[in-house]
């Protein structure tokens, strides 16, 4: 595979999850959202402390990263959950979960390709890293809402055979 | 009127909670996975209508419902979950589910979902 066609992500699968953050915070938090310019990462920190990640298989394959800052993941899960959580809580955890799954959930929906979602894992604590496919970039996707900013990290690629 | 709440997050379960609360006379049972929600029915009896979410480990909704259904061919099964693709709906459809609803949900719609189910099982909420 040449370097040019290992590089590109396609840009129907970003455009996928800008409009599925969008729904799901408007839906489960009723918070509307401002999705800024998506730009390349290569260090593997999330932008943020607490990550919300989420898995993929089939013909998609890698993972996308719920990235929040640490305030903006206590106001966003108050919001979500109609309470206040405590940060180390596993109820904290739970809802950072549930939130990832349904934004890599409603994603995949448009993605026009059979993939399909792991359960949710979730990591909180300053500096901690993610281990990415190194043959695809991490778009991250920038959001801003009323609820607190936080970031979409995309790290997948479209393969075109399903391993049996 | 009796729910069956499955759902390996207790966030969403709590969600669906207040939900069912505005509904007269509403008690739940809650599961965390298709395994526990096979052993509620049998420690709980027989429930009005169940939740259930696909995607949980252990025992996913699908196999589950494919499992309820092996002696349980009435009580309405709602999918609550993030398969939203139209092969998914349909799967589940064939496996037994009287309704589905994608996340992510608004009361309305959720409250609307129940409604219809019942309706169409000659029970009312």
């Amino acid at each position: 595979m040449a370097d040019e066609e290992k590089k590109q992500v396609n840009p129907k699968l970003i455009a996928a999850f800008v409009n599925s953050t969008q729904n799901v915070l408007k839906t489960m938090v009723q918070a509307n959202s401002k999705i800024g310019k998506p730009a390349q990462k290569f260090d593997p920190k999330p932008s943020y402390d607490v990550s919300g990640i989420v898995g993929f298989s089939g013909e998609v394959v890698g993972s996308v990263v719920i990235s929040f800052r640490e305030q903006s993941a206590i106001d966003i899960v108050e919001a979500f959950c109609g309470e206040k959580l405590d940060l180390h809580s596993e109820d904290f955890a739970d809802a950072i979960g549930e939130l990832s799954n349904m934004i890599a959930g409603n994603a995949k929906k448009d993605f026009g390709l059979e993939a399909h979602i792991g359960i949710p894992s979730v990591i909180i604590g300053t500096g901690h890293s993610i281990a990415r496919l190194r043959d695809v970039p991490c778009v991250v996707i920038p959001c801003t809402s009323e609820v607190g900013d936080f970031a979409v990290e995309v790290n997948i690629k479209q393969v075109s055979c399903v391993p049996a | 009127m009796k729910f069956l709440l499955v759902d390996d997050s207790r966030t969403m379960r709590n969600i669906w909670k207040k939900v069912i609360s505005s509904l007269e006379n509403s008690e739940t049972v809650e599961a965390g996975d298709g395994v526990e929600g096979l052993n509620a029915i049998k420690e709980n009896g027989p429930v009005d209508i169940m939740l259930v979410d696909w995607n949980m480990p252990n025992m996913d909704g699908l196999t589950m419902v494919k499992k309820v259904r092996e002696t349980d061919k009435t009580t309405p099964i709602i999918m609550v979950t993030t398969e939203a693709e139209k092969p998914r709906i349909i799967e589940a459809i064939k496996a037994g589910v009287n309704n589905y609803v994608v996340k992510p949900f608004t009361p309305d719609a959720l409250l609307g979902k129940i409604d219809e189910t019942l309706k169409r099982a000659g029970q009312t909420a």
